[in-house]
């Protein structure tokens, strides 16, 4: 499975010693009339590394996301992506250029299949989208690629359901792999796991190390003990600022987080 | 990869059956002249072309407009215009509506696609009302008399479209090209990006899509079908007034789809023929047709929501 999803990347296999911050923000801020859902939040996301970011709710996860993939604008403060300031461009654009997110709630295409929602994927980097006059058979020189993305986190049987009759589990590794389909720079990925079985985060924990290899993970997650298992950082937010960033030990015994979200007797 | 060959075969038997049935039904059109009265015949046709570019708007990209009957009664002012004024043929004339219809769709659609949901309806409608006292001022559509009289005149200078199976054909030609158009643009790379807009916008954008240009994209060829339909039924009533600019045309063309069925190519056709015949009848019944229509229309959204064909499909669809 990994040698596949590498293997399918040339170019990217370079390996830094040192982490390379591939996104990187500094002093977002983000207010709501008068109320600062984001204040001066500096966050970096490194090449090969899964970066946890966790909070207790309302703390202003998803805004930060929202930020960095510019669903909103930021108030103030700066994006970069691979050292380019994208802090004015649209969300599509950042999305072409290789930081693409998935969402909290499940966000797949529901009645097209589920080989279609990865074709859909492939088909702007493949140059197929404005073609009006082209039929549908044009779209079959992505079938190879969508089938390996499928294969790769296993849903290669399920293709020609819709997406609208998985499980919950099986929507969001659709998802991932729709998102694969892009081979994207940077992955946010919004709470991948919320609502899932045991086997299932198993699974999802197994993919997501899997793309990390080669690729910038950002991720919003509750399930403490996935983010000790999986992620290499951790930045912990409370009411829109960072209290702590570092790996699970450091955070986990810094005493503002003790307080603030884990509570003080925590493991 | 030996089962995904196997359901590419499947799907051909289902498009050999889709044939199968579209040339029964393109038989049917061309000896339905010799059965029934050609002029109702192709009113049917053009309110079917106008409700399916109608379609391509709600059913396949999620919009709903309700402005869109400036583009067809705009096409039909510029057709008879361009025709009985200014003397062109008939052929140049309809291009003109398709033309002059889908520049209003950019501008239209410019300002409209940037809200969502009802807002975009209600920009929609403002902009297509405000398009209506234009018409019901400007000079050259001649206020509440509208442009009467517009010569059919010659296709390509030599067919005599005042014979009525001539312009029958001549409109069957137009509307079926029409029509596959708006086949072809469903079924093609792009219809599977606007359906994936239709399916989840955000994300749609968050995999590099500009949307709106997408959208607007949809919008102009919605609107410049919308102007064909519009363009041939001047010809066909050689009349171009303000019933086809107003808004109740544009509550019209909602109604035909949402009857026959949104997001399905036959629906909007069985819609529009549907409508159409009822007016026809109740015309000269002593009914009034908007209460017949408006409760038909209840009926339908409370109780077959999918539309006629709609819920046919999902009839099928369970059987198999």
């Amino acid at each position: 499975m990994t040698g596949m999803l590498t293997a399918a990347v040339p170019g990217r296999h370079v390996q830094t010693r040192e982490p390379r911050a591939v996104l990187s923000a500094r002093g977002l801020r983000r207010e709501f009339g008068g109320f600062v859902a984001v204040k001066d939040v500096n966050i970096d996301a490194y090449h090969a590394q899964i970066h946890a970011l966790i909070g207790p709710n309302g703390a202003g996860k998803t805004t930060v996301f929202n930020l960095l993939t510019k669903f909103l604008e930021p108030t103030s403060g700066t994006i970069r992506l691979d050292g380019r300031d994208i802090t004015r461009l649209s969300a599509a654009r950042v999305a072409r250029m290789g930081l693409v997110r998935s969402f909290q709630i499940s966000a797949t295409f529901p009645h097209l299949s589920v080989l279609d929602n990865v074709r859909v994927a492939l088909q702007r980097p493949r140059g197929l989208g404005y073609q009006f006059w082209l039929s549908l058979s044009a779209l079959d020189r992505l079938n190879e690629r969508a089938l390996e993305l499928l294969e790769s986190v296993g849903l290669q049987d399920e293709r020609h359901k819709l997406a609208a009759d998985l499980s919950y589990g099986r929507k969001r590794v659709l998802e991932i792999a729709t998102t694969l389909a892009l081979d994207p720079k940077v992955l946010l990925l919004d709470e991948p796991m919320a609502g899932m079985g045991q086997e299932d985060i198993a699974r999802v924990a197994s993919i997501i190390r899997n793309v990390a290899q080669d690729r910038a993970v950002l991720m919003v997650e509750h399930n403490l003990k996935v983010v000790a298992d999986l992620c290499d950082r951790i930045t912990v937010l409370q009411r829109g600022e960072v209290i702590a960033t570092g790996d699970y030990v450091t955070v986990s015994e810094n005493e503002q987080v003790k307080l603030a979200y884990m509570g003080t007797g925590y493991e | 990869m030996a089962d995904l060959t196997l359901t590419q075969a499947e799907a051909h038997r289902a498009t050999r059956l889709d044939v199968l049935l579209l040339l029964i039904a393109v038989v049917g059109l061309i000896a339905a002249p010799f059965f029934f009265y050609p002029i109702f015949l192709m009113k049917m046709l053009c309110f079917a072309l106008f409700a399916c570019a109608f379609n391509l708007l709600l059913g396949f990209t999620g919009l709903l407009s309700f402005g869109h009957a400036a583009f067809f009664g705009g096409a039909a002012y510029f057709t008879a215009h361009a025709v009985k004024e200014w003397g062109w043929t008939p052929e140049a004339g309809i291009l003109l509506g398709l033309v002059g219809a889908g520049g209003m769709g950019l501008v239209m659609g410019f300002l409209a696609i940037r809200r969502q949901g009802i807002y975009f309806a209600m920009i929609t409608l403002a902009l297509a009302q405000m398009f209506f006292f234009f018409c019901l001022q400007a000079p050259f559509t001649k206020g509440e008399d509208g442009i009467q009289g517009v010569p059919r005149g010659y296709l390509f200078g030599l067919i005599d479209l005042n014979q009525p199976l001539n312009i029958y054909y001549f409109v069957l030609a137009v509307f079926l090209i029409g029509v596959f158009a708006i086949w072809r643009i469903v079924n093609s790379p792009f219809g599977m990006i606007l359906k994936s807009i239709r399916e989840n916008e955000n994300r749609a954008i968050s995999l590099g899509y500009s949307v709106q240009k997408y959208k607007l994209a949809a919008f102009v060829m919605s609107a410049a079908l919308s102007g064909l339909a519009g363009a041939l039924k001047a010809l066909v009533f050689q009349f171009a007034t303000l019933t086809d600019v107003s808004w109740q045309m544009s509550g019209e063309v909602i109604l035909m789809t949402l009857l026959g069925g949104i997001g399905t190519m036959v629906g909007p056709i069985v819609g529009a023929g549907l409508v159409v015949t009822l007016q026809n009848y109740l015309a000269t019944s002593p009914l009034p047709v908007t209460i017949v229509t408006g409760t038909i229309f209840m009926i339908c959204v409370l109780i077959f929501r999918r539309g006629i064909v709609g819920e046919i499909q999902a009839l099928l669809r369970r059987l198999s």
